[in-house]
């Protein structure tokens, strides 16, 4: 019987050309099921799908559907003798003497995004390169390739999708849009002034007639977070994170408008939306220089807003409605552009509509997403040794003893931050917010006394010397206590978890172990948690996602430049 | 006795740093960050990732640099990175963005009254000249080696807690492994090495200089449902599997599930990992400040 089923549902069910490719816009409102259509997959930035084909009873019967290599640079579409047919390699970019940069114009590409999957079809990416691929079976449909003039080429987080149309970022700072049914560019608009060191390597988040786009800067430009038309690629506003001018509020929290016009304050990671308010909820990054506060901040009122924050923008405005600062004046680089996670659930009592963020410094956050009021900080990583105190908002303070020093100080987190990019999941079933945690320690040295060198990231040198490992921390966060934490092992290497997270109403929890295995956990409750099955597929590259294609869920997730997805057989 | 103690700690880390260092990393914006910003960090030898103009002739740059300390200093200071009343020109928005002085030159022609900046009556070719000397500061000094002086403890106190609250006897001694070790490396790396017991980034961004010293390796012992026991050097474990190295160099793993089979792990560091979340950062300067004493 379920056999029979299996095989007829393929064949009833609408997909890719039968259906059209283009994306209904509702979707972007609920959770995910039969697809994928935005960075997170809805806009909460949950990472939860009501999905329940693959479940606790079952799940150790997951296998492979397909597993996909993927080649970059001008000679990316696949095909080979004894292969599918190759398929032709579209070319846009404005440089005459595109870099040569092995992983963008070569070779195997860094595949650390989301992946889009609409109508069964799945948008790619990896630092300027773009595929469509059918979800059936991997089968690359087109490729683009980006000829870069270059730019730091760290990653990229994948694709936004409006219609027909789609949308991503490139190193050199253009935003690209290609049609989606050819993989056609229709135009490419630039986004930030590549001679101030911008790179771009976030997903852009399409909400109604916006496509909402972020840049990375790691010298000392300001931060901005940047709205286009999606149909003409007009500019439709633009929110500098940090102020630029005479006037401008928060002024006060720095030293001089020269400091805040270098203050940084990037939006390199996308959004969430909540759609009753038209905010968009967003993190910043770091203040410039990253590794000292004396030519930005050398009083205790200069905060440096709205470095580090929390920040919400009405997206049909382009204002600010709210922001939360988790690190007033930091001086570490731990910027606040994790996702901040949109949860309404009850908090001491009454009914909330909230924001969650657990923050690269290893503190936790949970704000209410109307007003932007403070509900609750809670330390998560143990480790962390940096505040001195907790001032009434929430707000951690600094001890200056943990700071950048000349003789070095030992502290925890490492630059890379108790946690990162990678995207953390809260699942409604058990009310509770999973999020990977490193506790690395470094010493942190201060190497010149001139702070006028200290541009960007200068001026600190900082050595790994110790670990507690990296485990999964569950977060009540209606207490901000953990629940449970689970330790990958410590010698297997690697950053166990460190791609990200992804739940479902099957009971399950999908994460990276750090040493190859792509890992679904069985959630119950608040018990800690128990492997029911794993695959071995390499060094894995983000965090995985769900959805149903041809009648069955199926698990997609990225290794070594390859796409695996696995379904019960 | 000593040195064979103490070069046991360093092989786990090796191991384990190795690999947290080699994994793919959590990239900060973008850790581990490039040597620096205007050089390509990562992947080996390929272009600038940031346009890098072409040099301008040496004398160009010091006939600039000569305008601008007579004309410019006085508010942007003698190396250009701000002043009294002027701002940092070495990373201005507009500097970075002018290629050859043409951005810069109405600015200095016509000047910034609302700001308080005068004009000043410079030829083009003095302009040109300020922007190629501009251009050619390094923008920060990121990446670049410090010679700031990092010994601020106390040897005494340091040489008290080695033998004392330290319990650093227990595995070292000053007249054994640890004999002469502030001949053999620079103070950072003492310290680091303290704190770490050897491996990770103890030898930070500075030359090696000294070799490491070399650890012994992660053990581990798994315990058959059998009651046999095999011990050997740890090479890889997960939830899922471990695998060792017998002494004879054989190569062994086992499937793990529930438990099965028992696994314990030694690891020569521990110590060290168990006082991450205990140290003061006094006692890591009096130390090192001790231990640099030991030529």
């Amino acid at each position: 019987m379920k056999v029979t089923l299996l095989l007829l549902i393929p064949f009833c069910l609408p997909r890719g050309s039968l259906a059209g490719q283009a994306l209904d816009p509702a979707l972007l409102t609920k959770p995910a099921t039969d697809s994928w259509p935005t960075y997170a997959g809805d806009y909460s930035q949950r990472r939860y799908s009501t999905l329940t084909q693959i479940d606790t009873t079952n799940v150790r019967h997951l296998s492979l559907a397909w597993v996909s290599r993927l080649t970059a640079g001008p000679g990316g579409g696949e095909g080979g003798f004894f292969g599918p047919p190759a398929t032709a390699t579209m070319t846009g970019g404005v440089a005459e003497n595109p870099v040569n940069i092995p992983g963008s114009t070569s070779g195997s590409p860094r595949l650390s995004g989301s992946i889009l999957q609409v109508n069964g079809i799945l948008y790619v990416t990896a630092p300027d390169n773009a595929w469509a691929m059918d979800a059936l079976d991997g089968h690359v449909l087109w490729h683009y390739w980006w000829k870069s003039r270059g730019g730091t080429h760290i990653g990229n987080r994948g694709m936004a999708m409006y219609g027909d149309w789609l949308f991503f970022e490139t190193p050199d700072d253009y935003l690209v849009s290609l049609d989606a049914k050819t993989g056609a560019e229709r135009w490419h608009r630039e986004i930030a002034d590549f001679s101030q060191q911008y790179f771009s390597t976030t997903a852009p988040v399409v909400v109604g007639d916006h496509v909402l786009v972020g840049t990375g800067d790691d010298l000392d430009a300001p931060g901005f977070l940047q709205s286009f038309d999606p149909k003409t690629g007009d500019l439709q506003w633009k929110f500098y994170t940090v102020p630029m001018k005479q006037g401008d509020p928060g002024l006060e929290t720095w030293a001089t408008l020269d400091a805040a016009q270098h203050g940084g304050a990037q939006v390199w990671m996308p959004g969430s939306y909540d759609p009753e308010t038209h905010l968009y909820i967003f993190g910043t990054g770091n203040p410039t220089p990253a590794y000292t506060a004396m030519l930005r901040a050398p009083r205790d009122v200069h905060t440096n807003l709205y470095t580090c924050s929390v920040v919400a923008v009405n997206v049909d405005t382009g204002r600010l409605a709210w922001y939360f600062q988790t690190s007033p004046n930091d001086t570490h680089d731990w910027d606040s552009t994790q996702p901040s996670v949109l949860v309404d659930g009850m908090f001491e009592g009454k009914p909330r509509k909230m924001a969650m963020q657990a923050s690269r410094n290893g503190y936790f956050y949970v704000l209410d997403r109307t007003t932007g009021e403070h509900l609750l900080t809670s330390k998560y990583s143990d480790a962390a040794n940096w505040a001195q105190a907790i001032k009434a908002k929430g707000q951690l303070v600094r001890n200056p003893e943990k700071d950048n020093t000349i003789a070095g100080s030992l502290v925890s987190p490492d630059n890379g931050g108790a946690t990162n990019w990678y995207p953390p999941s809260y699942d409604p079933q058990t009310g509770l917010f999973y999020v990977v945690v490193r506790e690395l320690y470094a010493m942190y040295y201060l190497t010149n006394k001139d702070p006028r060198m200290l541009v960007g990231l200068g001026g600190s040198e900082q050595d790994v010397v110790g670990s507690l490992g990296t485990h999964i921390a569950a977060i009540d966060y209606q207490t901000g206590k953990v629940a449970w934490r689970y330790r990958f092992e410590r010698s297997a290497g690697g950053f166990g978890g460190g791609t990200g997270l992804l739940t479902t109403a099957g009971g399950l929890l999908f994460a990276n172990d750090g040493s190859g295995n792509l890992v679904a956990f069985g959630l119950k409750g608040t018990q800690p948690l128990v492997p029911l099955w794993h695959a071995h597929i390499g060094s894995i590259e983000n965090a995985a996602e769900t959805y149903t294609v041809g009648g069955r869920q199926h698990v997609l997730v990225t290794a070594e430049g390859a796409l695996y997805a696995f379904y019960l057989q | 006795m000593h040195s064979r103690r103490h070069f046991r700690f360093l092989g786990f880390v090796i191991i384990a740093f190795a690999a947290t260092m080699c994994a793919p990393q959590p990239p900060a914006q973008a850790p581990p960050r490039p040597a620096s910003a205007t050089q390509a960090g990562r992947g080996g030898n390929r272009a600038p990732d940031y346009p890098v103009r072409p040099p301008a002739p040496p004398e160009q740059v010091a006939h600039g640099q000569q305008v601008f300390k007579s004309n410019c200093s006085f508010c942007h200071g003698s190396d250009g990175r701000g002043g009294e009343t002027g701002p940092n020109l070495v990373r201005a928005q507009l500097v970075l963005a002018d290629q050859r002085g043409e951005l810069i030159t109405p600015i200095v022609q016509n000047g910034i009254p609302a700001q308080g900046m005068p004009k000043f009556s410079l030829t083009a070719t003095d302009i040109a000249a300020i922007a190629a000397w501009l251009h050619s500061q390094p923008l920060s000094d990121r990446g670049a080696p410090s010679t700031l002086d990092i010994l601020v403890g106390n040897a005494k106190e340091g040489e008290a807690y080695f033998n004392g609250a330290g319990h650093c006897t227990q595995c070292h001694s000053a007249t054994g492994d640890l004999a002469g070790i502030g001949a053999r490396y620079e103070p950072k790396t003492i310290q680091n090495l303290i704190v770490s017991g050897g491996g990770g980034r103890s030898f930070g961004r500075r030359p090696a200089g000294a070799a490491p010293p070399k650890v012994p390796p992660t053990t581990v012992t798994v315990t058959l449902l059998s009651g046999q026991t095999i011990t050997g050097d740890l090479d890889h474990i997960s939830a899922f599997v471990v695998a060792l190295r017998e002494p004879d160099g054989s190569y062994r793993s086992f499937a793990r599930r529930d438990s099965i089979p028992k696994v314990v792990v030694t690891n020569p560091l521990q110590w060290h990992i168990d006082m991450l979340p205990k140290w003061r950062d006094s006692d890591i300067h009096s130390l090192t400040t001790y231990l640099v004493s030991l030529k």
